[in-house]
């Protein structure tokens, strides 16, 4: 898939259904982070949001609509006019109907789901190189790992704009879930095996993001902030946390390990093999096909 | 492993918390309450032959419906604290770790401790009797499920004053709910109530299809049976086939905590996503298995109140046996975000919007039963009317779900929590408290009060709308399930609150209905025609409550809404009816052993609870030699002689 097909797709859908979307995005709309997407990834998921909800009202309404209007009309009241038809209980135009129409809305929202899903398993844009961040759940906090760059940093995560970002998922602690709205839906991370998510940021700002998978007493406290920011700004972001930032020693990653809550930090390097180590930990024999995942992250 | 002498943690009982000795104090006080009215008016004897004994599947569905409304009473306490927890943001009402534990038991009790038994209360109440049966197939099988669902929901709830309530969610993933991160017995408390709870389920649905496909009086076809039995039969053929898979979930978890093993650890070798599958093999099918019977109740309580054949009953049929079918096919959308390819994602996301096309045709199909009849706007029609509404949306947001890249988005979210809580109180819990109105007459002999139930409704009714809506649009705002606190900045409040006023407006509701039911014990009007809402299927052709053999004539059915048929045409002709001689009639005898087995399971289960092998395999041997006492016991059954059911007729005002 490349870029314009990937782009082209969204926008002609988009025109189709702004009128719908500005009721929600309005006003205090900059709250609904899920309809405020930030990338392309984001962007997909909202527009099949929307196609969904435009679909299942074309039932919601009429159902609502006509209960109302039956309710009404042949209550049990003195007098009442309406025809009483005790015994009428069968009409196949009536029974085809409405298992037709349910069946083209399932056939519709089917497709473009099924167009989506596969849509979102590959990187967004293939004009830059995606970048790849190794994300790892601890007990409660998250630990963000910058293979090429090779620092790290704590329950925040800087990322430049308009390029792919190629999350690795893991966990070193029960399953958690990595999510920030605004850049797109969640993915599992989970302990001894290494899941792949894309997203990417096309505009500069502060994300919000949340563990979505309870983890035990400090879960509510997972919040992580994803900075997006043009590409020089993240170089010299990086160079700064290169020179200033203390070190991620094995030692220091195993007290991370345990079950605490802290705030932000950052680290200008990280012992070599955290993340892989705590993934293939006592064989993590289950998922061989990650190693080839890691493998190309790597780079070698 | 630890040794064969019992070993007592330090936290045996719980202390530390007000909540927890209140609950302590109370329990203590009621139990000598009980014990004192029991031993002062001499009911010792009465209790154990009328009831403990029984299995008589009319008084097992008193004592199902009786425990339902005490656990939902539970599970709801447990929500409003949850909601004044979430009324602001950082609020200290909840420490997380009761937070933690609140929420997983209002979810497992909500579920397995309050919807199961109610269905269970409706199946027994009505299926026999609708089918024109003296009795279920299986009458104590069915007392054996009912005292291990009873002893079950003791020990699960017992975990809050002793050893600590579980904490890991009612669908305890592990590795949390593995021993690495859940040492205390909370966890073991919620595997072996599940598992022995879950062996009673599965009887019962043995049971009903059995005495569904086997019992019916003649003529009564397939094609004639009542809706709701209809419902019943699906439900019970999803309870067969799932609950096998918790079984075995709950057992290899079990196992990986008791005995250390590795099925479901983070490493050895183990595979905690196994689990996640097993688990909603059976935890998808399980929300159909409390929906479907719901759907039943709501044919009968909509063709009942307007007067009306129901509309399109083999497209009603097909629906359901549809809907049964593909259940089994969607469990993963409960995890499209575990990383399947999108290949997989892809086929469950289309076969669970599948499951929305046979639903959304009963839907029409209730419609059009009501379109040219007559509507009596009574309280099960009214749970049944506004039901319609909430579910319409509660599966649309269902079929919403079901993208999977949207859901990517809506997961562990509070927009999952509005879904399912609309389906499940919308659907089940509306379905059930029609089914209890409906039937109550049935049960009792006297009618619940209208105007009670009317405010309950309302109340229950308006509530939901004010409590779960704002849900959705939090989940669309980012804020994620299970957070005991949030922060202040993420324009969460309003809605949160907003959230917590309508769930206390539901739990005045259900205050309300607990008075209409104790108003009614004193005030009720009586049901003496047996028929109070000009019903059209056989139970109603019963005199209320009905005698302990059901019929005394075994009725011949010649079409559907047998009941309505012969009122009309009896109608038509003064012909005095030919009725056949009495005969007399087989019944099962009644049997302590169901209760006493039952509770030799409690003992083992808290024994392995505690690691107390030496209890555990006690008890098992317990099982074991009631099972075999069984096998070899052949008095089992005896017959009314003739004269017993004259009188008895007679004293009913019944020729
Ligand atoms: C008064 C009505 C109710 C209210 C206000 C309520 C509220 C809640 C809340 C606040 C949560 C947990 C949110 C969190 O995870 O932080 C929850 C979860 C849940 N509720 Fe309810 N609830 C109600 C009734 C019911 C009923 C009737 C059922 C079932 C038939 C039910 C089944 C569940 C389930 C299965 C969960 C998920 C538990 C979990 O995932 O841990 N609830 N509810
Ligand atoms: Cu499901």
């Amino acid at each position: 898939m490349d870029k314009t097909t990937y782009r082209k797709r969204s926008r002609t859908r988009k025109l189709g259904i702004t009128a719908g979307l500005s009721l929600l995005t309005t006003g205090c709309g900059e709250r609904y982070l899920v309809f405020r997407p930030v990338g392309p990834v984001g962007q997909v998921e909202k527009d099949l949001i929307i196609l969904s909800i435009i679909l299942v009202l074309a039932v919601i309404i009429p159902v609502i609509l006509l209960l109302w209007r039956i309710v009404w009309r042949y209550r049990d009241v003195p007098g009442n006019p309406a025809p009483y038809d005790p015994e009428w209980s069968e009409s196949h135009v009536l029974e085809v109907i409405w298992w037709g129409i349910p069946i083209v809305i399932v056939g519709v929202l089917g497709a473009f789901t099924v167009r989506d899903t596969f849509l979102l398993t590959k990187p967004p844009e293939r004009t830059a190189a995606p970048l790849t961040v190794q994300v790892t759940s601890l007990n409660w906090k998250w630990l963000f790992q910058y293979p090429d760059q090779k620092i790290a940093t704590v329950n925040y995560c800087e990322i430049p704009t308009n390029r792919p970002i190629q999350f690795i998922l893991s966990a070193n602690g029960p399953m958690n879930s990595f999510w920030v709205p605004q850049l797109g839906g969640q993915e599992y991370a989970m302990p001894g095996m290494a899941m792949r998510l894309w997203l990417q940021a096309d505009r500069s700002g502060v994300y919000y993001g949340h563990g979505a998978n309870f983890t035990g007493r400090g879960f509510a406290h997972m919040a992580f902030n994803v900075i997006a920011r043009p590409r020089a700004e993240f170089d010299g972001w990086v160079q700064q946390v290169r020179h200033s930032a203390p070190v991620l020693t094995r030692v220091g990653y195993q007290s991370l390990v345990q079950s605490s809550i802290v705030e932000p930090m950052t680290f200008s390097a990280y012992a070599p093999g955290i993340f892989e180590s705590a993934l293939l930990k006592e064989g993590g024999m289950y998922m061989k096909r990650d190693l080839t995942m890691l493998g190309r992250s790597h780079g070698h | 492993m630890s040794t064969f002498l019992p070993h007592f943690p330090a936290t045996f009982i719980v202390t530390g918390d007000p909540l927890i000795y209140g609950a302590e104090v109370s329990i203590v006080l009621a139990t000598v309450g009980i014990l004192f009215v029991l031993t002062y008016f001499k009911k010792w004897r009465w209790l154990w032959r009328e009831w403990l004994t029984t299995v008589d599947h009319k008084k097992i569905s008193v004592m199902y419906l009786i425990a339902a409304l005490l656990m939902f009473f539970r599970g709801g306490v447990d929500a409003m604290l949850m909601r004044t927890q979430l009324i602001r943001p950082n609020m200290s009402f909840l420490q997380a770790e009761h937070y933690n534990q609140i929420f997983t038991t209002h979810g497992t009790i909500m579920i397995l401790f309050m919807a199961m038994p109610f269905i269970f209360a409706m199946f027994n109440i009505a299926v026999p009797l609708q089918i024109g049966a003296r009795d279920v197939a299986f009458p104590y099988l069915n007392a054996v499920s009912f005292w291990l669902f009873f002893f079950a929901a003791l020990l699960f709830n017992l975990s809050f004053v002793v050893g600590g309530s579980p904490d890991a969610g009612w669908v305890s993933y592990p590795p949390l709910a593995g021993l690495e991160f859940d040492r205390g017995p909370g966890e073991n408390f919620y595997l072996l109530s599940l598992q022995i709870t879950g062996i009673g389920s599965i009887a019962t649905g043995i049971n009903f299809m059995a005495t569904i496909l086997k019992m019916r009086a003649p003529g009564m076809t397939l094609m004639r049976m009542p809706l709701f039995s209809w419902s019943v039969l699906a439900s019970s053929i999803l309870i067969i086939f799932a609950f096998p898979a918790l079984t075995v979930a709950l057992a290899l978890l079990l196992i990986d905590r008791l005995a250390g093993a590795h099925f479901f650890t983070m490493f050895q070798g183990g595979n905690p996503m196994m689990y996640i599958n097993l688990f909603w093999i059976w935890g998808h099918p399980e929300v159909y298995i409390v929906i479907l019977p719901a759907f039943g109740i709501f044919s009968e309580v909509v063709s009942t109140f307007s007067g009306k054949r129901i509309f399109g009953y083999s497209s009603m049929v097909a629906s359901l046996m549809t809907i049964s079918v593909i259940s089994y096919v969607l469990w993963v959308h409960h995890f499209f975000t575990m990383g399947a390819g999108p290949g997989v994602n892809s086929f469950f996301a289309v076969a669970t919007m599948c499951v929305g096309i046979p639903t959304g045709v009963k839907v029409f199909n209730w419609l059009f039963t009501m379109y040219r009849g007559r509507i009596r706007l009574t309280v099960p029609m009214l749970w049944a009317i506004a039901f319609i509404p909430i579910f319409a949306i509660g599966g649309a947001t269902g079929v919403m779900l079901a993208a999977a890249p949207a859901d990517y988005q809506y997961h562990n979210s509070f927009f999952l929590i509005a879904h399912f809580h609309q389906v499940l109180i919308g659907g089940t819990v509306f379905g059930m408290l029609a089914g209890m109105y409906y039937w109550w007459p049935k049960m009792f002999g006297y009618m619940l009060n209208e105007r009670l139930g009317r405010w309950a409704f309302w109340l229950f009714n308006s509530g939901f709308y004010v409590t779960f809506f704002p849900q959705y649009l939090l989940g669309l705002m980012g804020m994620t399930r299970r957070m005991y606190t949030y922060p202040a900045n993420m324009g969460w409040n309003t809605l949160n609150f907003i959230s917590t006023m309508g769930a206390y407006v539901m739990g005045i509701g259900f205050i309300v209905l607990v008075m209409d039911v104790v108003y009614s014990i004193r005030f009720g009007e009586r049901d003496v025609t047996g028929d109070p809402w000009n019903g059209r299927t056989l139970e109603w052709s019963l005199p209320s409550p009905a005698p302990h053999y059901n019929f005394a004539r075994i009725p011949t059915v010649t079409s559907r809404d047998a009941w309505w048929t012969s009122k009309q045409e009896r109608s038509r002709s003064d012909a005095p009816r030919k009725l056949e001689p009495l005969q007399p009639i087989h019944m099962p005898k009644s049997s302590g052993r169901p209760f006493i087995m039952s509770a030799i399971f409690f003992i083992g289960g808290f024994g392995l609870v505690f690691n107390w092998y030496a209890l555990g395999f006690l008890a098992l041997l317990g099982v074991l030699v009631s099972m075999l006492l069984r096998s070899l016991e052949y008095d089992t059954d005896y017959y009314v002689p003739v004269e017993e059911i004259e009188q008895t007729e007679a004293a009913l005002g019944r020729a």
